[in-house]
């Protein structure tokens, strides 16, 4: 296959990734939609097995729809789950591809549009290997549908066509540095999800404690508030020491090789300093100060804006201003055609 | 702060706290765990600024045009000193009061952990049901043989093991405080490192036009920052000769225009008697001269250009480098004559204009020169002259990117419009009022060059290197004790083992009933599983 040929299946398989990632969503949504009718298993602990684990092993038999629907909801769920695998595969060859696709071979990881196409399979990746370990089903549709938007956007607004890398990114640097950073802002992202539960959860349970009422549907099926702290923990407690290595270890490394300095307080070096300390503040936070719960997962929050604004903000909005800025359309075509 | 409390119950006012205890009382607050955190906290909002107001020491060309854009906010900025905020006041007395925290936090948590390193395992609670994880069974066994057996097994598991009357008590995972501790040294570490380096680091910028020579001194600098305790003597006595500079542009296809594999070669001496050897650097690949590095910054295009007075006498002669402006190589430069002679007397001549590597123009009302490519392939100039003072003389210090033209005059041609000079390779222009010629003979390439020295760089990985390895002990090693009792109750041996995470959501139950069961031997009667929440 020639290098424009693997270009345009890479562009295929976005597509077609993403068409597999929405099918996937409305599996999940499906599947959540029939759990509604069904009541909660009281006091079973949520995640304790396999796929569909969030199934109700004791559906009241009073109900309408009780016999099939907890069936259903196996179903849909093991079909979103299938989709998402199918949907991971094809995503891999999108970002495969696309480093075969320039000339010479290198890895996919040249600018945003590429980073975002990793990151998000990082996040998908993460996802379906902490599937079984945590029973994950209720962060499936959370997963499914934020992988898909931001693929949409990653395609919408960062797609940039296949160059071979820069000079300063030529190095065995980029893919520590890269994978390192990728990996980290994928765990972190998915701690981030949980902690956002955590907090809706939180919200709602409140709610239903004050006028007595019990609730239905997807949120009373997520797991109990601490075991979704604890997850978030797990996840944030990962994704801090790759976290360091990226950005305070190998970063420095590289820029000391190709700027001249190991730390020159660039925008974007700034940020990720920023948003280490506030990573280091929530795990600081938890460990000492037994914060738990609310201001742990709001923490988590913070941390997790600061790291997308630095991977998003920086590029936009202080791209002439940042030596990390791949972003900013680099005018490559400079060669004008006279009249 | 030394205001007494008020304590209204009982009428009875505190005496103001001595000098002694305000100091008590001040360190407590600093040092607590509430601080560390706010302080963490302003850290990072501090750090924010210098990510958005251009940075003096990051980016001083870009602070200075952005002072120009805001006469109003300039002042302010540099009272707040948001120029240069990682070397302000109040970013500074936010880390050293960090840094003095985290010294109070971790002294006394030293000592505690020398003290409990060394420890025996804490005897069995009483009541072993209290713990979340336990497990029983019955057994017709001695309690000294289960007893002993639980100590070969716990010992295996690398547990530190203590028996205690009718008990085995374990504990292992006393590394994880350990991690901890390393994790907040190693930040000071680091802090040293970067110390060192910013205080006796220097960092220059050098534009070498191929062909010529640099040697490592002061004044052959065009930019240079240095640390407060460097000494100039200091200086590493190394020079070198750039020979060529070798770049390839892409000429066709989507990315045509593009630079890549650029690289200069150096013929170098570490000292003026030592050998010279040559090398060639590129981005990536610095040049490395005991304790100094010369990096390859970026590239540009230097026109030889030669001002000749009327009698055919040199006035000024040589390659001026000029700033590219964009990927086109469209570069900005000034040439500064300062004999030039005419009629009456001499004179000083500025020009100030643009180089084209490969010129083009675009006729029409938006047009204009422009450059189509940016390799050399068809080189022009396009320059404005003046003449007049070019205020080299008043002794302040000068760019030679800017052309000072509050004493100059423009040229102007006959009729009375702006001289311009558009000269392509080997053309030679004649200035008006018999100022003499000016003549483009040719173009060389030139390297922007960084070279520093930033001792403390080992210090500063290293640090980072151990904070990370006592990172990783501190957030996944598990501290945890396990306890095995075993009584004579009634004939029988009841047997109980009961465990403790004491990190932060461990869960034991597996550990404990991996050990339940390889302490049980075949056949004996079923355990209960016993878990208190």
């Amino acid at each position: 296959m020639t290098h424009s040929q693997f270009e345009l299946l890479s562009n295929q398989a976005v597509a077609a990734c993403a068409v597999v990632y929405f099918l996937a969503v409305l599996a999940h949504f499906a599947q959540w939609a029939a759990g509604r009718k069904v009541e909660e298993p009281v006091e079973q602990p949520v995640g304790v097995g396999a796929a569909g684990s969030g199934t109700p092993l004791a559906a009241t038999p009073t109900g309408p729809t009780t016999i099939d629907e907890p069936e259903r909801m196996e179903l849909f769920g093991r079909v979103g789950l299938s989709l998402t695998v199918v949907a991971a595969f094809v995503h891999f060859i999108a970002m495969a591809s696309r480093g075969l696709a320039s000339d010479p071979v290198r890895v996919p990881w040249g600018n945003m549009y590429e980073f975002t196409l990793t990151g998000t399979w990082v996040v998908v990746m993460g996802y379906l290997l902490l599937y079984r370990r945590y029973s994950l089903s209720w962060l499936s549709p959370v997963v499914t549908s934020f992988v898909l938007v931001t693929l949409m956007i990653d395609v919408l607004v960062l797609y940039t066509p296949v160059v071979p890398l820069r000079d300063a990114l030529q190095s065995p640097w980029l893919i520590i540095h890269v994978v390192a950073a990728i990996t980290a802002t994928g765990a972190f992202t998915l701690g981030g999800m949980c902690s956002a539960l955590y907090l809706v959860k939180e919200r709602w349970q409140r709610k239903h404690e004050a006028d007595g009422s019990t609730g239905r549907g997807y949120l009373a099926r997520l797991p109990e508030l601490p075991v979704l702290d604890r997850i978030a923990y797990r996840t944030h407690a990962f994704g801090f020491p790759i976290w360091t290595f990226a950005a305070l270890i190998a970063g420095p490394i590289w820029a000391h090789y190709a700027w001249g300095r190991y730390w020159g307080w660039d925008p974007k070096e700034v940020w990720a300093f920023i948003t280490w300390v506030v990573y280091a503040a929530y795990l600081h936070a938890r460990a000492t100060s037994g914060w738990k719960g609310r201001s742990a997962a709001v923490v988590a929050l913070v941390g997790l804006a600061t790291l997308w604004f630095n991977f998003v903000g920086i590029n936009f909005f202080f791209g002439s201003g940042s030596q990390h800025s791949y972003a900013a359309p680099e005018p490559v075509a400079v060669v004008r055609t006279l009249e | 702060m030394s205001e007494p409390t008020r304590r209204p119950a009982t009428g009875y006012e505190a005496p103001p706290l001595r000098p002694g205890e305000l100091a008590r009382w001040s360190w407590r607050q600093l040092t607590s765990m509430r601080t560390a955190l706010i302080l963490l906290f302003m850290l990072a909002l501090a750090a924010i600024p210098g990510s958005v107001v251009p940075q003096e020491a990051v980016d001083s060309l870009r602070a200075s045009q952005w002072r120009d854009q805001h006469p109003q906010l300039t002042p302010v900025y540099e009272k707040l000193g948001l120029f240069s905020v990682y070397d302000s006041v109040w970013f500074s007395a936010i880390y050293i009061l960090l840094m003095l925290s985290l010294v109070g936090c971790i002294i006394p948590r030293l000592l505690v952990y020398w003290r409990g390193v060394r420890r025996r395992p804490p005897k069995a609670p009483r009541n072993l049901t209290r713990l979340p994880q336990r497990r029983v069974y019955e057994t017709d066994e001695d309690p000294d043989v289960v007893l002993e057996r639980a100590r070969a097994l716990l010992r295996r598991r690398r547990f530190r093991v203590e028996v205690v009357d009718d008990a085995v008590s374990s504990e292992r995972g006393y590394l994880r405080e350990a991690g901890n501790l390393l994790f907040h040294l190693s930040v000071l570490i680091v802090l040293v490192g970067f110390a060192t380096g910013g205080l006796w680091g220097y960092k220059g910028g050098v534009i070498v036009v191929t062909k010529d020579s640099f040697a490592n001194t002061l004044s052959q600098y065009d930019d240079f920052r240095a640390g407060a305790l460097f000494d100039p003597v200091k200086l590493s006595p190394f020079a070198f000769t750039v020979d060529d500079f070798d770049v390839t542009f892409i000429r066709q296809g989507r990315e045509a225009g593009m630079a890549h594999k650029f690289s200069a070669g150096l013929t170098y001496q570490a000292s003026p008697s030592s050998q010279q050897r040559e090398t060639r650097i590129s981005v990536n690949h610095p040049l490395h001269i005991d304790g100094t590095d010369v990096f390859l910054i970026s590239h540009g295009y230097a026109p030889h250009l030669t001002v000749r007075n009327a009698d055919g006498s040199i006035a000024w002669s040589g390659a001026q480098p000029f700033l590219p402006e964009d990927s086109t190589f469209r570069s900005f430069g000034v040439v500064k004559v300062p004999d030039a002679s005419q009629k009456s007397g001499s004179t000083q001549i500025g020009m100030e204009g643009e180089f084209y590597p490969t010129y083009g123009f675009i006729k029409g009302k938006n047009g204009g020169p422009f450059s189509a490519f940016p390799d050399a392939k068809n080189p022009a100039i396009s320059m404005l002259a003046y003449r007049g003072d070019l205020g080299l003389d008043d002794g302040k210090p000068q760019s030679v990117y800017a052309l000072q033209k509050k004493g100059l005059t423009p040229l102007k041609k006959a009729d009375g419009k702006p001289l311009r000079l558009d000269l392509g390779l080997g053309a030679t222009a004649t200035l008006p009022d018999g100022l003499g010629t000016v003549t483009f003979d040719g173009v060389s390439r030139y390297v922007k060059l960084q070279i520093s020295h930033t001792p403390g760089q080992k210090i500063a990985l290293g640090g980072v290197v151990l904070a990370l390895i006592g990172l990783l002990g501190s957030l996944f090693i598990r501290p945890r004790r396990i306890w095995v009792r075993a009584r004579r109750d009634g004939g029988r041996t009841t047997v109980e083992v009961a465990g403790l995470d004491r990190s932060a959501g461990g869960d034991l139950s597996n550990e404990i009933d991996a050990l339940t069961a390889s302490l049980r031997p075949a056949s004996t009667t079923p355990e209960f599983p016993e878990e208190s929440s």
